[in-house]
This record gives structure tokens, C-alpha cells and sequence, in this order.
């Protein structure tokens, strides 16, 4: 009894976003199917992981982490290089200092900082602010100006603040992170926005909003799923490749901070397992670049992508 | 593939007779398509009509029960390819390998290892479903000696994994009443397996090298009576999985009836992280059974949670009730703290109180089960409900202060929650994990 593969005949694609430059650039996107379906369509660029840089050291890391990067926590510019070390494909610099709350650094010192990390390393830039609207408002435009021709990916601009964060990048030539709270309907609407200002859709990244695994993972991956389908579809404002802010939020779950246990096994291993099915669970969901913090996540998580772009036997 | 409503109306008599109690037959179609009347209503339809309808309501993926009593592990009935389109139905059996070559204290220790995997997570127990029993030694004498060792040790249903006919036809002779899936029926023993499976009533896996030989094997097995089957398509590298999961699913719901039955998956990966990975993935995309070789809870409860989030009704949002909880042995000088109704939101916020070891009341608000920065932005978790709940609730009877914690999400709320309640209003921790933290800086 022969079998027909089934395929879906998908009028459209994702669009294919270009980050950083020379030999280390990295490509997103572009994908013609869903994740790793490759008997249906082609997909030209694996998803890939990015290492988290802070500018302070760390407040609430577990030992086993930070120990990773012992000796260069104080040094923006020595950790991002040791993240290259490790092997991510891209650098997230995240200017905690700025925030309004604590230091309050200004835009300037910002600028200073992400400029010593883009010097210090080739592979492509994400530069992430504290999260407080105006402040980044205020800080990402001074770091732009800052990155000038290194095509860097610079957010979270929301619905709140991208006017002045996307002029930034568009003066710089740099790609945007468009921010939206789980919400499909705001996601496509802030891409309207910002494109109206005139930044090409191939130049926005963007970030649905995620939970943990746990913890409300099953709504980004259902509006992931959704984006998705919509690209293929040929809803080109649904179609930018997908941030996956996943270290920020598999860090903070009671399952990556309980010490070992024995009905839920040992912390260091079940942190990471934490921060890496979080990773995997939404890049098959549909997700692009993959933010994490453990050198050992990001290994498995490109190990993973490894084994699933090999190629299919129809 | 469901019937729309006008190809329905096709085959209906057209006499508008209005005995179904619709004004006219397209009315009664439209109800039919939309699930809301049955057939049976119309008693001029034509036995035609009744054959094309049925065939088209029956689900297009068979509901197959594996075990006995209480412990019956239910999959298949899936209707989608996208829990967005509606919901995934039954989530998939966990199957945690042992091999019948162990020495028979280890395969207890094993085993007792397996039945510990059993985690309380947002209020529900899960834990893992199977054990499946791998005929590694090839001897059908061992084989049903560690079947019956495993029986005797645990409630939870099992796969017998054998090729060798004499091995399963030995195991089920100790354990057929436990209803235990056997695995498999291939090319060379579907004849004797099916046979087995009919004479025990059980499911029989049916594993094949490609679809095209699944196909006509499965074919082969119905046709000797068996209906209540698992699919293994042959595959082991997670990209072809993949593949295969999505093909299954997809003939599935095109009315291919041979691949009409619940997958069974095997994350064999050697290398241990990976084999997690995968096993993740498969529960993700489609699979009824994943089995693999683990019994260390660290790999066990990020797969049954990525479960239960994934299988998890997206048109439900799952609340708890809006009341005063009690965790620990509180008294009238214990800490309130406020949160929404949504369930991962409490369970978050009772599991960091019950870390902190300070007895709390938590009073949760009824934010038609939404989160507190959700609730928050639709004008769900106002001051005025908030107030009004610290009043209608009876936490005021309980406690003798007047202090009540509020998440630091919505500190802004703070002001007008004091002056409407009278209660001194502290702004807790934006995350729940902060809480110990808080209670050891603020509460005395």
C-alpha cells in the first residue's frame, strides 16, 4: 500500500534577517516550512544560540554558573570572548546597570560598554536593555550610535518606546527587537509600526514574550506555532525570525534554584535540562535565535539543531 | 477529514419536513457539521447518507487503552495538528525502559526507581505511565521471569518488548491479565502476535522499516481482528522521528485509515542530555508513546512538564478558586499576600511561601484566572476588587494585623488599595521566587 508524503504546499516564507558582519555573520530565517520539516520545504539557516553578557557581575546566578566565568565577570569584553570560546553563534550583552532602580547609568557609559564588547569579539552583537521602557527609551539610541556599522540587533523596542529605538537603528544599521506581552494581535501590529517608520521588515526580530517550561511555555508556543503558519501563509508582518529570551526566565524557576533533591535530582543538571528543553520546545515551536546562559545549554541545544537539520529520508 | 455543512446538506432528502425539529434540511446540515444534533434525528436519511456520515464523525485517530484497573494509559482520539486548532486530547505515556537481564533486585530497585517518579505539579500528580521491559537477554524463560518481577512491584501498566514470539507468548502468560502492550508485531511474527494479542485482549505495537510497510502491515494485522494498535515507524534519529510523528498524524487526519492509531517513539540518543531532547520533542509533536532509558527524576520532570504544558486546553484558562489558602500552620499573625486566581500564578506563589517556611494565609482574586500582569492590564486586579475581596473573604476575621503583600508587578496599585481597604499595603517581590527573601528582610 504505497504512502504519498503529505506536504503542504505553503505560498510564502519567512523573511531572512542578516546579523553582524564579515566571516562570523550570522543568518535567520528564511525558512519555506515549519521547524525542520525538510521533506516539505527548504530551510536555509539552522536556528542558532547566543551566551548572556552582563555588564555587572551577576546577582542572583547559581554558583555553578557564574564559576563558568570566573575571572571575567567584571569585564564585559573578557566575558563576551569567553562566550565566543564556548561557541555561541552570537554575544546578548544585557546593560543591567542602567536601570532607573539601581546604578542608573547613563546612556553614554552604556554606549561605552556595548562599544569594548563589539570590539572584543566577531561574532554578531545583541545588545538588550534593563527593560524599564523610557530608560531604554533613552540608552539604546546612544548605543546605536555607538555600534555604527556593526549590524547589530538592538532591543526590547515596545509598543511603548520604539519610536526613538528604531531611529536609532535605522541611523545605524542595525536590526530591532520588537517586544510584544504574548499577544499575536500586538506582535503584528508593533511590526506594522515599526516598519512604517520606514525599517525594512527583514531588519525586526520578534520577541513574543516567553514563559519558562512550567511556567506558561505553552503560550509562546502556540503564538510561535502561529506566526509561523501565518509566514508561510504570506503575512509578511508575522513573518520576522523569532528571539527567544530563554535564560532570563529558565534561571528564575524554583526548578533551576532547588538545591539537589532526591525526587527531583541533582540542581545542575536539572537546571540546565531547564534552560535547554525551554530552548528546544519553542525553537520547534518555531523560534530562530536561542538566548542562554549556560555554556553547557548552548552545546546541547546546537547539538540538537545538529541532529535535526540532517536531512530526511523523503 | 470533517464534512462542511453544504456537503452534508448533499446527501440529506431536501423535503425540508422539519421532524428533526430544524425549519429546513440545510438548517439541520449546518447543526450536524457544527456538532450540535446527530443524525439519527432525520428519519428519512438514507442508509448511504448514514455510512458517509459515520465514517466521516468517527475520530480519525483510535483511542487505545493500555493496562488494567486503575492504571489504564489512554492515547490517540487526536482531531489536530495544532493545539491552537482546538486541543490535543490524551497526553502521551511515558515509558521508562528495564532490561530482563538484570539481576532480579535490580530490575526491583529499577522499578521502584520508576514508580518514585511522580511529581506534584500546579495541584495535579503526574507521573510516569509504563514500564516497558526489554527482552535483552533473547530468552524467553528470563524474559517472562523479569515481567512478573516488575508486575509484582508496580501498578503501572507495561510494554513488553520482544520480537521473539515464545518470549511474549511466555510473559503474557504470567501478566496478560494486566492488559500490557505488546511490542511488536513486524513482517516476519505479525501472524503469531496478533494472535496473542486477541487471545489477551491487549494492544499490539506494530513496527515496520517505512510508512509504505507500516501501511500494509497494519492492513494485514486488522484484517486478522486486531484494532487496538500503536505505530512504530522503525525510525530512531530524531530528525526522521520528526518526519515520521508528522506524517502519521497528518495521513491520520486525511482519513488514512491505516495510519488511523497513536505512535510509539524511542529517544535512544547515547548521549544522555540529547536523549532528554528528544524525548521532549516527541511529546511535543505528536507522539502517544515516548520510551527511554532513564529513571532520574532531573530527566523525568522537564518531560512531564513540557507534557502538561503542551496538552494543556488553550481555550481554558485553568483557575483555582478565589479564597483564603492556608499554608502552614498559620495563626491571626501570619503574613496575607494577594495574587489572581490563575493556577500557575498560586501554585508559584503557595510553593515560594511553603520554601520560606513562614506559615502564610495567600488570598487569591478572582481575575477570571488570568495572571496579575495580565489581569492588571484588562482592569481585572483593580484596587476595588482587591479591596473588596480582603473584606468578603474573611481574611480580616483571621488574622489580627492589618498588612497585606501585594506582587511588586502591580505596585502601583498600592496607594488606592490602602486608602479604599485600610490595609497597610507592602509591595512584595515582582516574582514569586523572591518571596523567602522578602519575608526573611520585612516580616517579623
Amino acid at each position: 500500500m504505497p504512502v504519498t508524503i503529505a506536504k503542504e504546499r505553503w505560498s510564502s516564507k519567512c523573511l531572512e534577517t542578516v546579523l553582524g558582519t564579515g566571516s562570523k555573520q550570522v543568518k535567520v530565517g528564511g525558512d519555506c516550512t515549519l521547524p525542520f520539516l525538510h521533506f516539505e520545504g527548504e530551510i536555509p539557516n539552522p536556528p542558532v544560540a547566543a551566551l548572556e553578557v552582563l555588564d555587572a557581575p551577576p546577582q542572583e546566578w547559581p554558583d555553578f554558573l557564574s564559576a563558568l566565568y570566573e575571572g571575567v565577570l567584571g569585564d564585559p569584553a573578557a566575558w563576551a570572548k569567553k562566550c565566543v570560546e564556548y561557541g555561541a553563534d552570537l554575544v546578548a550583552l544585557r546593560l543591567t546597570r542602567i536601570h532607573p532602580d539601581g546604578e542608573n547609568a547613563s546612556p553614554e557609559e552604556a554606549a561605552r560598554v556595548a562599544a569594548s564588547v563589539a570590539e572584543a569579539v566577531d561574532v554578531p552583537l545583541i545588545v538588550l536593555g534593563c527593560g524599564v521602557e523610557e530608560k531604554d527609551a533613552a540608552v539604546l539610541p546612544e548605543v546605536a550610535s555607538a555600534l555604527s556599522g556593526k549590524n547589530c540587533l538592538l532591543g526590547c523596542a515596545t509598543q511603548e518606546n520604539y519610536k526613538s529605538i528604531v531611529a536609532g537603528c535605522i541611523a545605524n544599521g542595525h536590526a530591532v527587537i520588537a517586544s510584544s506581552p504574548l499577544d499575536i494581535n500586538l506582535a503584528k501590529q508593533l511590526n506594522i509600526l515599526i516598519t512604517e517608520m520606514n525599517l525594512e521588515p527583514e531588519r525586526i526580530v520578534i520577541d513574543p514574550s516567553i514563559g519558562a517550561l512550567g511556567y506558561g511555555i505553552e503560550y509562546a508556543y502556540s503564538i510561535i506555532e502561529r506566526m509561523r503558519t501565518g509566514a508561510l501563509m504570506g503575512d509578511r508582518m508575522l513573518a520576522m525570525p523569532v528571539i527567544l529570551l530563554v535564560g532570563q526566565e529558565a534561571w528564575k524557576t524554583k526548578e533551576a534554584r532547588t538545591p539537589d533533591a532526591p525526587d527531583w535530582g541533582e540542581q545542575k543538571k536539572r537546571a540546565i535540562l531547564w534552560e535547554v528543553m525551554t530552548a528546544t520546545g519553542l525553537i520547534h515551536a518555531g523560534g530562530h535565535i536561542a538566548v542562554v546562559r549556560h555554556p553547557e545549554s548552548l552545546r546541547h541545544i546546537k547539538g540538537h539543531i545538529a541532529q535535526m537539520m540532517q536531512p530526511q529520508r523523503y | 477529514m470533517a464534512l462542511t455543512g453544504l456537503e452534508i446538506f448533499k446527501m440529506l432528502p431536501k423535503t425540508n419536513c422539519k421532524e428533526c425539529g430544524q425549519p429546513t434540511c440545510l438548517a439541520f446540515a449546518m447543526q450536524l457539521a457544527a456538532g450540535k444534533t446527530s443524525l439519527d434525528k432525520c428519519p428519512h436519511a438514507s442508509d448511504q447518507a448514514k455510512e458517509a456520515l459515520g465514517a466521516a464523525s468517527a475520530p480519525p485517530i483510535a483511542l487505545v487503552r493500555i493496562g488494567a484497573g486503575e492504571q489504564v494509559l489512554e492515547i490517540g482520539n487526536e482531531t489536530v495538528l495544532f493545539r491552537h486548532d482546538k486541543r490535543f486530547e490524551h497526553p502521551p505515556g511515558i515509558a521508562v525502559t528495564v532490561r530482563d537481564d538484570l539481576p532480579p533486585g535490580e530490575i526491583e530497585a529499577r522499578v521502584a526507581g520508576i514508580n518514585g517518579l511522580s511529581f506534584d505539579r500546579v495541584g495535579q500528580m503526574q507521573c510516569v505511565d509504563l514500564v516497558a521491559v526489554e527482552n535483552s537477554s533473547g530468552d524467553p524463560v528470563t524474559f517472562a521471569a523479569a515481567v512478573k518481577t516488575v508486575r509484582g512491584k508496580t501498578n503501572l501498566g507495561l510494554v513488553l518488548m520482544s520480537e521473539n514470539t515464545d518470549a511474549m507468548a511466555a510473559a503474557l502468560a504470567e501478566v496478560g491479565s494486566a492488559k500490557p502492550l505488546i511490542y511488536a508485531a513486524t513482517s516476519e511474527n505479525y501472524e503469531t502476535m496478533a494472535a496473542l494479542a486477541k487471545q489477551y485482549d491487549t494492544a499490539l505495537a506494530v513496527k515496520a522499516e517505512s510508512l509504505t510497510v507500516l501501511a500494509d502491515l497494519v492492513n494485514k494485522v486488522t484484517a486478522i481482528g486486531v484494532k487496538q494498535l500503536v505505530l512504530d515507524t522503525g525510525t530512531r534519529e530524531a530528525n526522521q522521528v520528526l518526519a515520521d510523528q508528522t506524517q502519521l498524524r497528518r495521513q491520520a487526519l486525511k482519513r488514512f485509515r491505516p495510519f488511523g492509531y497513536p505512535g510509539i517513539t524511542f529517544a535512544t540518543d547515547p548521549d544522555p542530555v540529547q536523549r532528554v531532547l528528544d524525548a521532549g520533542v516527541y511529546i511535543a509533536k505528536y507522539a502517544g508513546i515516548v520510551v527511554l532509558d532513564t529513571a532520574d527524576p532531573a530527566d523525568i520532570l522537564p518531560l512531564i512538564t513540557i507534557r502538561m504544558n503542551i496538552y494543556t486546553d488553550p481555550q481554558k484558562p485553568i483557575a483555582v478558586e478565589p479564597k483564603v489558602y492556608e499554608i502552614g500552620a498559620v495563626t491571626p499573625q501570619s503574613p496575607v499576600f494577594v495574587t489572581t486566581n490563575f493556577s500557575l500564578t498560586y501554585f508559584c506563589v503557595a510553593g515560594d511561601v511553603e520554601a520560606s517556611r513562614v506559615p502564610s494565609y495567600i488570598l487569591t482574586v478572582d481575575t477570571d484566572g488570568t495572571s496579575v500582569l495580565t489581569a492588571w492590564a484588562a482592569g481585572k486586579f483593580t484596587p476595588e476588587k482587591i479591596a473588596a475581596a480582603l473584606s468578603d473573604s474573611g481574611a480580616a476575621e483571621k488574622v489580627a494585623h492589618r498588612k497585606v503583600i501585594i506582587p511588586g508587578g502591580v505596585a502601583v496599585l498600592s496607594g488606592k488599595l490602602q486608602e479604599l481597604s485600610g490595609w497597610e499595603v507592602m509591595v512584595g517581590p515582582r516574582e514569586s521566587a523572591g518571596i523567602p527573601a522578602f519575608l526573611k528582610q520585612f516580616w517579623h
